[in-house]
This record gives structure tokens, sequence and C-alpha cells, in this order.
């Protein structure tokens, strides 16, 4: 599992690529906490494209749960994006689509979070 | 071996109102329209097409499961309410002849023991009956509630000699004819899971048991005690959402975990148990057919059979 990060205006798109799981959610824990410590009105908003993530497990999944719980407490914006099916169904049958916000792609995502951000984004 | 479900539901017993009943009703009816049943297997075969949401019910009596390996004495884990109908049932094939109990309670919380005071056997001089548990408490965890202000019938009064054991976790103990290995699990008060072992056979039943995700030594520790089991009867009575946020610290853990820990431990058969109380007979059927759908998406080279317990079932190894 490995992070990165791109900024649109005030939009910050982590993008995460490979499993999520026992071995690697508290190196995610870690990646995120930076992000999630701006994730809060008048700094940035988030984005977890997970276009790249094959598989969530439970211990992956808490850190998402923490994630959401702190943004929350900061009243900032998080939100999933392009999370393929099999994670999809995942995040379904754990009932996190009930606590995460998932947008169907990053555009969508960004687009929800901020204008400035979808503008950035759009003019590349 | 043979596993017999008395008791299945988490926290409370519960029973279905007469509205859900109307329903299952319905539903027969709209389904068998137009249709004739020539023969009671007919009849049969049709009912057992329309499945335990409309021909029949998850059931609502508190934990109590029985492990029944062939010989003359009892062996049950937990006297919630179902532990009543188990006597009931056993009294009558009986017809007063008496008989040995053995008894492993994972805690002592109410609705594990609430069946104690309406178990028949303890009120018949001659049989005897073994309640073993890890807690100290566990004596005086029956007698409280078997006597003023709680109940009519005081202790003392019972007819049947009733003997407390306590065990050592993480040691073997071979008694009534299984080796039984306790273990501490995270729950209010703690509890204990116990896997019995005979001939080569497995069975671990482990309830009322909270797993932190954070910690994957523990998780690893804990898929130890379930390692090959032919049987994991698992406490699954929340979503994973509500185990780590609303939830938790209530003492309860999921189905998404359950399924994780049995693949980890390379275990044969996951029955989802302690179902929640607020759920329904189609609620609980989505659990399982969602938890079949983990199973599936996220096997690596071992498949695990999951299923949902119900009052009533009986489980072959």
């Amino acid at each position: 599992m490995n992070t990165s990060a791109r900024r649109f205006a005030d939009v910050v798109v982590v993008s995460i690529k490979g499993r999520v799981d026992q071995a690697t959610s508290e190196a995610l824990k870690a990646e995120l906490a930076p992000h999630l410590e701006r994730c809060r009105p008048g700094q940035d908003h988030v984005v977890l494209d997970f276009g790249d993530v094959d598989y969530i497990s439970s211990a992956g999944l808490r850190v998402l749960m923490l994630a959401a719980k702190q943004a929350k407490a900061q009243q900032g914006f998080l939100a999933l994006a392009a999370v393929q099916p099999l994670v999809r169904e995942i995040l379904e049958i754990s009932k996190f689509t009930l606590v995460l916000r998932v947008e169907a792609t990053v555009r969508d995502a960004v687009a929800a979070a901020s204008p400035a951000g979808r503008q950035a984004l759009d003019n590349g | 071996m043979r596993i017999r479900f008395w008791g299945t539901r988490g926290s409370i017993p519960v029973a279905a109102s007469a509205a859900a009943i109307r329903g299952k009703v319905g539903a027969a009816v709209t389904r068998a329209a137009g249709r004739r049943f020539e023969t009671p297997a007919a009849l049969d075969a049709f009912l057992d097409e329309l499945g335990i949401t409309v021909a029949g019910t998850f059931g609502g009596e508190s934990s109590c499961v029985q492990l029944d390996a062939g010989g003359d004495e009892y062996v049950l884990c937990d006297l919630g309410s179902g532990a009543r109908v188990f006597a009931n049932h056993t009294l009558a094939a009986r017809r007063g002849m008496p008989a040995v109990y053995h008894v492993f309670m994972s805690h002592t919380h109410w609705d594990h023991i609430m069946g104690f005071p309406f178990f028949m056997p303890a009120y018949i001089p001659g049989n005897v009956i073994n309640i073993y548990g890890c807690h100290a408490w566990l004596e005086q965890s029956f007698r409280r509630q078997h006597g003023a202000p709680s109940f009519p019938v005081e202790f003392e009064r019972l007819g049947a000699e009733v003997r407390f054991v306590t065990l050592t976790p993480g040691q073997g103990h071979d008694l009534a004819g299984f080796r039984v290995t306790p273990r501490r699990q995270r729950h209010g008060g703690d509890s204990y899971g116990y896997r019995f072992e005979r001939n080569g056979r497995s069975v671990v039943y482990t309830t009322d048991s909270e797993h932190t995700l954070d910690d994957p030594a523990a998780l690893q520790g804990f898929a130890e005690f379930l390692r090959d089991a032919d049987l994991v009867i698992f406490d699954a009575q929340y979503s994973l959402a509500d185990s780590i946020s609303l939830k938790e610290d209530w003492g309860h853990s999921s189905n998404v975990v359950g399924v994780e820990l049995c693949q980890m431990a390379r275990v044969r058969h996951l029955c989802m148990f302690h179902h929640e109380p607020t759920y329904d007979d189609a609620q609980i059927a989505a659990v399982l057919a969602e938890t079949r759908r983990l199973e599936e998406i996220t096997r690596g080279d071992h498949a695990v059979r999951i299923s949902a317990a119900w009052d009533g079932l009986e489980i072959e190894l």
C-alpha cells in the first residue's frame, strides 16, 4: 500500500494504492494524519481516491472510521471516491456506506467539496 | 457430534409480533396461490421453498447451545432463556429419569443466566448440575437471581445437586467427555470462549466477545484459539460500522470480523450467533446473505461455510 497527494485549490486528493489490511492499515493511518489535521473549514477538504484499492479489511475500515470521526468533529469535508466494485461491496456489507460519504468519481467528490477545487481540477 | 441451538438471540429474548406472523402468513398464502398440495410431503417441500423468513423464524430465546456427543450426560453452553426449552424437551424425553448436566458459562450477564430459574431439572432431586466458569462471582450470580427480590423460590430450595466449578483460562480440562479450553474475551466484566475437542472434532463457542482491530497480535492470538475448528459459534450481533463507532466497547463483534478470523484460522464452518434483538427475520437473513457474499469475495485458498443460528437448528459434525 502506498499513497500520494495532489492539491486542487482547497481540496487535497489522497490516492491510495494496494491492499489496506492488518499489515498496512497503521501506515495508512499515519499517512492520512497530516491531511486530516487540516480537514476543517478554512483549510482543506479531503478526498480519498480509492480507485487503486483492491481490498480493505476490518483494520483498514477502522482507519476510515477514525478519519470520518475526526473530520466530523472538525466539521471538515471527507469523502471516498472511485471505489472499486468489490471494495464497494465490502463497504456496504460492513455498513460503512452509512457512515462515509462515497462519490462515484474523484471529480464528483472534488466538485462536492468545493467549486474552487472543481475548477482547479478541470483546468488541469 | 451434534450441536443443537436452543437459544440464539443476543442481549434479551424476543418474540415475533402479531403483525410479523400475519405478514408471514400473508406471504405464504400469496406464494401458494393456485397451487395444490396433495400430500404432506408436497406441503413440506413448499414450506422448505418459502425459507425461514416466511415459513419459520430465527427465534428469540437467549443463549443456550447443546453439544451432544451421544453420551447419557448433557452438555450445554450458557443458561439463557433457551435453557428452559431444552429442559422441558429433555424432561419429557427422559420421563423423570435423573440425569447429569454440564454447563459451561461464557459469563454471568443476565441474558446468559436468566433461564436457570426456569430450568426444571434444578428442582428435581437426583439430578446433578455442574456449572463451569472462570468468573470468581459465578456462584454468587446464580444465587442472587434465584430468590428475593428477584424470584419467588430461594436457591437453597432447589432439589438437584448444583455444583459450581471454577476453570482456569488457557488450560485444557477433561470434562464431560470433551477436552475443554476456556479463553478470556473482551466484554464488560470479561467473558470466556470455550474450545471443545473430542475424537478429532472441534467446536468453539465464542459469544459476547469484542475484538480490537488495532492490535494484529491479539487478532492472531484469537485466530489460534479458533485454528482449524470444524465449527465456530460466533457473536455477530453488530455491523462492523456499529461495533467500532456507536457501540464500541459494548462487548460484541460483527459478521465481518467473524469472517476474517475464520479465514485466518482456516475454520470449516462459521455459525453467526447472538443475533441483534432489534432485527427481524428478514434483517438476519439479509446479514446472512451479505456475510456469505463477503466470504466469497474475500476468499483465498480456503472456503468457510457460513450460516446463521436459529432456535432449533441442529448441526452434525
